[in-house]
């Protein structure tokens, strides 16, 4: 067996045991780049150099009896928003194609304190706009159990890296879905925690209301160990929550008797395809037989989460988007002859379609005229989707749904229709808007070998119950044993 | 239902700091309407006396020490930009 296939807790112990050095894991992760990212292109940069000096000086000092965290010498691939001072961070965007970032972000600081290491930055959708990953300004990323296939998005450089066995494990970000849809397209682990759980200081803004950062990981106890490196306070983001910390894995319980879940029926209805549904029913029969109880219940109100989502987090977007002037940081046209000139020609022409779209629609719905009909509109039934989920966690413990209403579908087949891509992030949308911890569990493949994951839901701040559900589900299931991405279907 | 006009998008093209052509203007005016189609189903929902949510966290004002800390040098924060002159951003004449 390689070092790659493993998750990082096998890594960990192996480290321990001294069967293993940094220098070996992180070399045999750059051979697997290098023999499988031509086909699925997940990095947009490698850090090999600086990656295999960091690991070789961490195995010394192992070595030398110094007092290191289990977590020093671990490999990591990051999504290409979050900066790493003195390293390319894109956003796969050609507004930033050669920014540096000269700082890091919070979550970065958090790694650097347990000397991990970064594989490289991941390809996404251009400022995390987009359900495929197609939005990347460089290239697209390919599924890797399908390469005529997305990879979901915009984390898909992540997701794909994971499933792939690029990277034992990786950081995305979710605003909309962002984690949990490529995670589930790409038969992952994919966790975006409550609002306000990690900060989100170094993380290029896209909405800010709705961002987090979260983990993308091969198994459920992974998920658990890098959310413990990442959660907590930040003063330099006022919206990340004092509060004390807690060691998840602690959660990591294989025992679900007597917790209440609920399934909002609205989501297994037409819009889902036949396959995700008959894997959602598994996942609940599975669950009433591990001693949980499970019940239909209604989310009526979240048939209006993806009109009120694309409203607010465009207009968050347009309002964020104003700082690339071309006058600090980012690109600067050469077409210009006064001040005007420069921020329109460089904003137009470093910005990709669907990046100006979600402008011009966010700008749109803030623009005198119109500011009460869509914004304020939709804030209040934001409001009103908060207070229905609130009234469903009174009476369950968690809520259960599919993550993507379809397996990974092929590329370029939803670029021509916005509004079609936006309809992928149907079942994940509404928990950004409550502000609500959800996680993809991998649990199944279609007719087509592609794989499912179903979405749990808790309350905020209740991420332990996710983790008890979810590794009590993969203790008693066996979804990465019998499953592995093909790799099939490519120069389609 | 709204309907986007071409003149709007013109407009929203000034309000965006953007420089749009021809087939962008067309090609977004349809996107717009399409999207705002889709979006007014939100207008079926009775919002009278709920009040607007900004943000998921029930936390207000929240308030640190004034300490000095150290910043980033001028160095660092310039390595970024396209033009820069004396230690400062260059920008072209705004004042004739």
């Amino acid at each position: 067996m390689e070092l790659y296939e493993l998750t990082v807790h096998e890594l960990i112990e192996k480290l321990q045991k001294g069967e293993t050095t940094s220098e070996q894991i992180t070399k045999n992760y750059f051979d697997r780049i290098k023999e499988k990212d031509g086909q699925v292109k997940a990095y947009v940069s490698t850090l090999e150099e600086q990656a295999m000096t960091k690991a070789k000086q961490v195995d010394e000092d192992r070595k030398a009896g110094k007092k290191l965290s289990q977590f020093a010498g671990i490999p990591i691939g990051i999504k290409d928003n979050m900066c790493i001072n003195g390293t390319r961070t894109t956003c796969s965007s050609k507004m930033l194609e050669n920014f540096v970032a000269p700082y890091n972000a919070t979550v970065i600081e958090k790694l650097n304190a347990e000397n991990m290491i970064y594989l490289g930055k991941l390809n996404m959708d251009e400022f995390a706009m987009g359900s495929s990953t197609e939005n990347s300004a460089f290239f697209p990323t390919h599924n890797p159990w399908d390469l005529s296939r997305v990879p979901g998005g915009s984390s898909g450089g992540s997701s794909a890296a994971v499933s792939a066995d690029m990277a034992p494990w990786a950081l995305g970000s979710d605003t909309g879905g962002s984690i949990r849809q490529p995670a589930s397209l790409c038969g992952v682990v994919g966790l975006k925690p409550t609002y306000g759980l990690v900060s989100r200081f170094g993380l290029i803004a896209y909405a800010s209301s709705l961002d987090q950062i979260g983990p993308l990981t091969k198994d459920v106890t992974d998920s658990s160990l890098l959310l413990n490196l990442i959660a907590g306070h930040d003063p330099k983001d006022t919206t990340s929550m004092d509060m004390p910390k807690k060691d998840y894995t602690t959660s990591l319980v294989n025992d679900v008797k007597g917790m209440k879940i609920g399934v909002p029926k609205e989501y297994l209805g037409e819009g889902t395809s036949a396959e995700v549904k008959e894997a959602m029913f598994k996942v609940i029969k599975k669950y009433q037989e591990l001693g949980a109880t499970v019940e239909e219940c209604s989310l009526d109100i979240g048939q209006y989460a993806s009109a009120v989502y694309y409203i607010l987090a465009c207009a968050e977007a347009s309002s964020n988007l104003g700082r690339f002037d071309g006058i600090r940081y980012g690109h600067r046209t050469e077409n210009f002859e006064n001040l005007k000139d420069i921020y329109k020609n460089s904003r137009s022409e470093g910005f990709g379609p669907e990046v100006k779209r979600r402008i011009i629609l966010g700008t749109y719905v803030l623009s005198s005229g119109y500011y009460d009909a869509y914004y304020k509109k939709a804030q209040q039934v934001r409001t009103l989707i908060k207070k229905a989920y609130a009234e469903l966690f009174q009476k369950y413990d968690l809520l259960l749904t599919p993550v993507s209403p379809t397996t990974a579908f092929k590329m370029s087949e939803k670029m021509s229709d916005p509004l079609q891509m936006y309809m992928a992030d149907i079942c994940t949308v509404p928990v950004n808007i409550g502000g609500l911890p959800g996680m993809s569990v991998p649990c199944d493949v279609d007719s087509e070998g592609l794989p499912i994951g179903f979405q749990l839901i808790a309350k905020p701040f209740a991420e332990e119950t996710i983790f008890r559900a979810a590794y009590t589900y993969e203790q008693n299931t066996n979804f990465r044993a019998e499953h592995k991405p093909t790799f099939r279907g490519g120069e389609a | 239902m709204a309907q986007i006009t071409r003149d709007e998008i013109v407009h929203i093209e000034k309000l965006a700091m953007l420089n749009l052509s021809e087939q962008e203007i067309d090609n977004y005016t349809k996107d717009m309407q399409e999207i705002l189609n889709y979006a007014e189903i939100i207008n079926n929902i009775d919002t009278s006396n709920t009040d607007e949510t900004i943000a998921t966290t029930e936390q207000f004002n929240k308030f640190r020490k004034d300490e000095v800390i150290p910043s980033k040098t001028r160095e660092n924060l310039l390595q970024n930009a396209p033009s820069q002159v004396e230690g400062m951003f260059q920008i072209p004449n705004v004042i004739n």
